[in-house]
């Protein structure tokens, strides 16, 4: 047999296989999941919201993809974080299982309309509560109280300690969010984008001098830069997450809050943050469910 | 075209041409070099924190990563299967709009003409938006209809032309034998104008695959999404340029093995034909090569002219 | 409707930011594309290769990408750039081979007999393409640049998704907050659109009933 060029090629092919395939790792492979207990009878008011997921024994619920600690997905695009369990939790209470859920990707700016429109039954994604929103749709909970914060690189080169600090900054937010309506009133040079992952190549090369949202959201960014970044430490608002559906469903909205308190008391709200955010965080007291 | 600008090229001119060679590719390799040690320093951010350089090891042992590549297929097979659906449903719509477009009765060729002007001149991503939100279809419908309209009826004026670029003999003797005029168009001259046109077609494929890319924005999770917009999050945002490259990878295999597909398929019905259909169709091919960013138009311009021997 | 009227000045500065996205990056886009093909038709090698090479990869990567890209990926190589200019510089890269192409076409379907013709009567090279080539060139290059033109305009609302305030992005947040107004809305962003697009339309038919020769 002749040493052809094209002889060589696949061993030579073949063994850059076997190479390349011993050479890799694997940070999807699955692990074990314990799941919230479903509720097997319950039974719910006819015509209720309640009532038609529970037959339907299916629910889409939107989380953002992209945050970390609360919605973000593992490398085999499972949903996992704090929302998601809470999310977990309420469906369980309907009497879905985990996988009668259908997980949404919604992004700030999609969270109203995909709420409006029925593409979602409800929406839990770090959905701060405010007046504004609450004319086109209505909020169940909170479920938790963050409050906005500023992330800056490591060592907080230009000494920001809150906000006042910011005047006439630039700063780095996501579109659509109430962290970027609060942020206009400290600086006008306010760049709004998509996510708050894409803020981050702006706050290393300096274009931004901090980026605002959330603090749990900033703790997510900072743990996963391996130490680029820090949190101020200093939130300035208060910001409640809460649990968003239709303008109407007041019923949906008040079974949904039974829902939350009943984990607040039994344990099951600090098991999630436990095993979600608490990795980073430490637990904080439960909020109390606001029923407008 | 080229060769009859300029005389035969003597030695000296010979020569010059050589040295501009040399002298062009090092310049090319000269910038590349510097564009990959650039990128190749660690990056001192703005904190004065050190961040490794682009090609740095660490960025990208993410490659060896199993999970990647299973998330890379997963957001592969999302864009292929909104890519796929939507082009059979465009070819359907372009074949509808096209008959519609070149009815005898007003009736139905003015509302086809409005229609199918008014979704060429709409953005893609506000038709999308459109359905997404106006008829609550889910987000895997509303990119596939989205796209399936504005590709069809860009696929139903390439039709049209088609068919226009046909001789008129065809209509004529399908006629002349008893055929009615539906029947002529059905099985004369659809099938001539469909393979004339299969180019740029399949070149219009292309462009939807491409396009599907924007469903991200109504949140489906197709490759770009997966990859470049939740990686940073799952995998680390060190890792950023190397997941940007991997996506942009994937997307050139996947295009010009599509567009190798129509150039086949250009070469083959091209040369099976005389010298004056393919002329003719390349000039429309050329004509409609910009509409839409069609992809293979103008290079089917070019082989046509080719093999009609000059 | 009301929605509309009351938003009506945002919508008319995010059309503003539409059209200078189209003519900055549309010029840019012709200088370009007209120097790429004057490469791909050069008697060098190398530089027909980079041409190619540059056409084909810019052709076969989506918009989306490209503008990820000078959006995001560069400021982590180390520059800074307003997004509208990134976005702008998006915009022109991707359209740039589209103009190369139909400017080549438009430069082949010169009938060869026009450069033979030239030949014989013994005009040079630059002569020939100045005097001769060109000139026909230019009548059937324009219907192509012109759809090529109404891709652009269409392809600046990819820009949405990329923190630039055009037309829908700005539609998306007046939709966030006025939920019950989505068709008109949508209609009206529409309409804005359809006012750069259909004129382009009708005067790329015109010319191209103008150009066509008989031959």
């Amino acid at each position: 047999m002749r040493l052809t060029k094209r002889s060589l090629l696949i061993p030579a092919i073949a063994a850059i296989g076997v190479l390349g395939l011993a050479a890799c790792t694997d940070s999807g492979a699955p692990t074990s999941e314990e799941t919230a207990a479903v509720e097997e009878t319950v039974e719910f008011e006819a015509g209720t919201t309640m009532a038609r997921l529970n037959e339907a024994g299916a629910i889409t619920i939107g989380t953002k993809f992209d945050q970390p600690l609360f919605g973000q997905v593992d490398a085999s695009g499972e949903p996992q974080g704090f929302d998601v369990e809470i999310a977990k939790l309420i469906a369980a209470k309907l009497g879905i299982p985990a996988d009668g859920i259908t997980w949404t990707e919604t992004v700030s700016a999609n969270r109203e309309p995909f709420i409006q429109s029925g593409e979602v039954d409800m929406v839990v994604a770090t959905y701060t509560i405010n007046d504004k929103r609450k004319e086109v749709i209505s909020f169940a909970g909170p479920y938790y109280n963050a409050g906005q914060d500023i992330l800056v690189l490591a060592g907080n080169p230009e000494g920001i300690e809150g906000p006042d600090d910011l005047a006439g900054k630039p700063v780095c937010t996501v579109a659509g969010s109430t962290s970027e309506a609060n942020i206009k009133a400290y600086t006008d040079q306010v760049t709004s984008l998509g996510g708050y992952a894409e803020c981050l190549p702006l706050l290393s090369s300096g274009q931004v001098v901090a980026v605002t949202t959330d603090n749990v959201i900033l703790a997510g960014l900072a743990a996963n830069s391996a130490g680029e970044f820090e949190v101020v430490g200093n939130p300035f608002t208060e910001e409640p997450y809460g649990i968003g559906v239709t303008l109407e469903d007041t019923e949906f909205r008040m079974f949904i809050n039974d829902v939350l308190e009943e984990a607040f008391e039994d344990g099951s709200w600090a098991a999630a943050w436990e095993k979600t955010a608490g990795t980073e965080l430490p637990l904080p007291d439960p909020p109390t469910v606001d029923r407008y | 075209m080229s060769s009859v600008l300029y005389d035969v090229p003597g030695p000296k001119a010979r020569r010059l041409s050589l040295i501009l060679s040399i002298v062009g590719g090092l310049l090319i390799a000269a910038g590349l070099i510097a564009i990959f040690v650039y990128l190749s320093q660690p990056r001192v951010n703005a904190g004065g924190v050190a961040q490794p350089g682009i090609f740095d090891p660490s960025r990208w042992d993410i490659l060896l990563d199993r999970a990647l590549w299973r998330t890379v297929w997963r957001g592969l097979s999302a864009t292929l299967q909104m890519a796929g659906v939507a082009a059979v449903l465009a070819i359907v719509i372009g074949i509808l709009l096209s008959m519609a477009r070149t009815a005898r009765s007003g009736f139905v060729r003015i509302p086809a003409t409005i229609v199918i002007e008014f979704f060429r001149g709409m953005p893609v991503l506000l038709m999308m938006l459109f359905i997404l939100l106006v008829f609550s279809s889910g987000q895997f419908w509303a990119g596939v209809a989205a796209l399936a309209v504005y590709n069809g009826a860009v696929i139903g004026e390439a039709l049209r032309s088609g068919i226009a670029s046909l001789p008129k003999g065809q209509r004529e003797s399908g006629l002349a034998l008893g055929f009615t005029p539906l029947q002529t168009r059905f099985s004369i001259e659809f099938p001539q104008a469909f393979r004339q046109m299969l180019p740029i077609i399949i070149a219009q494929l292309v462009v939807l695959l491409k396009d599907t890319s924007l469903a991200y924005i109504l949140g489906y999770q197709e490759l770009l999404n997966v990859v470049l917009k939740q990686g940073p999050t799952t995998f680390g945002p060190t890792y950023l340029f190397t997941l940007f490259f991997v996506v942009w990878a994937v997307y050139l295999a996947v295009n010009l093995t599509l567009s190798w597909i129509a150039r086949l398929v250009a070469r083959r019905t091209a040369s099976g034909r005389g010298g004056g259909k393919s002329r003719r169709a390349a000039r429309v091919i050329a004509q409609l090569g910009g509409a839409g960013m069609v992809g293979a138009g103008t290079t089917d311009a070019e082989t046509g002219h080719e093999q009609s021997g000059h | 409707m009301d929605a509309i009227i009351e938003n009506l000045p945002r919508f008319v500065d995010a059309f503003l930011v539409t059209v200078r996205l189209l003519v900055v990056s549309g010029v840019g886009a012709l200088i370009i594309g007209t120097i790429i093909a004057a490469l791909r038709i050069s008697p060098v090698p190398a530089l027909r290769g980079f041409a190619t090479v540059y056409t084909e990869v810019l052709r076969n990567t989506p918009l989306t990408l490209v503008l990820f890209f000078c959006a995001f990926v560069l400021p982590q190589i180390g520059t800074r750039l307003d997004y509208t200019v990134a976005a702008t510089i998006g915009l022109t890269l991707y359209t740039s081979p589209f103009v190369a192409e139909a400017v080549r076409s438009g430069v082949n379907g010169v009938p060869v007999g026009q450069a033979e013709a030239a030949r014989a009567i013994g005009l040079g090279f630059g002569q020939t393409l100045g005097l001769v080539i060109f000139p026909q060139a230019i009548r059937m290059v324009i219907p192509p640049l012109i759809n090529v033109l109404i891709a652009l305009t269409k392809n600046t609302s990819v820009a949405a998704g990329f923190a630039v305030f055009e037309l829908v992005a700005v539609s998306r947040q007046v939709i966030q907050l006025n939920g019950n107004a989505t068709v008109p809305i949508l209609v009206a962003v529409a309409v804005f659109y359809l006012i750069i697009t259909v004129p382009l339309g009708q005067a790329a038919n015109y010319l191209e009933r103008k150009v066509r020769v008989q031959r």
